[in-house]
């Protein structure tokens, strides 16, 4: 009886590696990449605004309050998909969404939100893609949550549906609403 | 006679060949110097495209990864190592851009594992020989033809 104990020790230490590794693999396919992106501040960007490319878009006027980050584009079908659930949250009224547009052309662009309706406070236009490069962005749309510090908290990538935005991003807010008080935590 | 049937079916392998190299995704501008070319193309096949995750930077004709490649052309154009420029996208992406996972404590039981596994066998072998040493040598282990 003996004898079996080490082959037996082995296997069972085996089936618990590869449970391990099981349960923890990516459920259902999914492709998504972790950012390292969250946690810390948002990249630096200057961009031209669309329809005013004179004005520019900094990432400064990130600070001070929540912002919701959307990049996007009109060649974009998922972006398509996600549309009316960023006009529900601009009707929600409880963060500005920013838009980046990625590699798309101005006139495509705002001919998409005069027809769509626009849900974006700003969009800021990323013609050679390097701003979204910055945000680690590499399957439009993404959306990210930075806070009033500037911090990245969340990240979607894939258009967002109503539940995403209540169950992964609304959460952020309620826990972090009084944000001078939690500045220094 | 022969030098010439040879000398066309080298052509013509030449002509494929070359066919093959104009259809290459790749339109980054070449580099002046040839050293930073190698490094560019060192670089692009070690690093993932990240929208089509089976296929190295190199290879991958999705505009992301021409961006991707644009901004290595770039950053080795401004004197940066191949570190840095590595550092950048795993700042960006994540390590999973990386093509050749780096070591860390995470794991690190996993570069250890071949070790370990061959010093196991190791200890196996010698514990299974000892046992088979001080075991009395019988008529049976002379005599049995190697069937």
């Amino acid at each position: 009886m003996k004898r079996f104990l080490l082959p037996l020790g082995v296997f069972t230490l085996l089936v618990i590696v590869l449970a391990v590794g099981i349960y923890n693999a990516p459920k259902n396919g999914s492709k998504e990449i972790v950012s390292p992106l969250l946690g810390k501040s948002a990249p630096q960007f200057r961009l031209p605004q669309l329809a005013n490319s004179a004005a520019q878009f900094e990432n400064t006027a990130l600070l001070g309050g929540w912002h919701l980050v959307n990049v996007w584009g009109t060649w974009c079908p998922q972006c398509r998909v996600e549309h009316d659930t960023l006009l529900q949250i601009k009707a929600e009224g409880r963060v500005p969404i920013i838009g980046i547009d990625w590699k798309d052309e101005d006139s495509v662009a705002m001919d998409w939100l005069s027809q769509l309706g626009n849900p974006y406070s700003v969009v800021a236009t990323d013609h050679d893609g390097r701003v979204a490069i910055d945000w680690g962005v590499y399957g439009a749309p993404e959306s990210f949550l930075v806070n009033p510090q500037g911090i990245v908290v969340e990240k979607l990538i894939g258009a967002m549906t109503m539940e995403d935005w209540n169950n992964r991003f609304l959460p952020h807010l309620a826990a972090g609403t009084p944000a001078s008080a939690k500045a220094g935590t | 006679m022969k030098g010439a049937k040879q000398l066309a079916a080298l052509a013509a392998l030449s002509a494929a060949l070359w066919s093959t190299a104009l259809l290459a995704v790749d339109n980054t501008p070449p580099l002046p110097d040839p050293v930073m070319q190698q490094r560019y193309l060192d670089l692009t096949h070690e690093l993932r495209c990240v929208q089509c995750q089976n296929e190295a930077l190199a290879d991958s004709n999705v505009p992301l990864a021409a961006d991707l490649r644009l901004e290595i052309h770039d950053m080795l154009l401004a004197g940066k190592s191949d570190e840095e420029i590595r550092n950048y996208l795993v700042a960006r992406y994540g390590e999973f851009i990386l093509f050749r996972p780096r070591m860390n404590w995470h794991n690190a039981w996993l570069w250890a594992a071949p070790a370990l596994m061959l010093l196991a066998g190791f200890g196996i072998a010698v514990r299974v020989m000892r046992k088979r040493a001080s075991l009395p040598i019988t008529d049976d282990d002379e005599a049995t033809p190697a069937a």
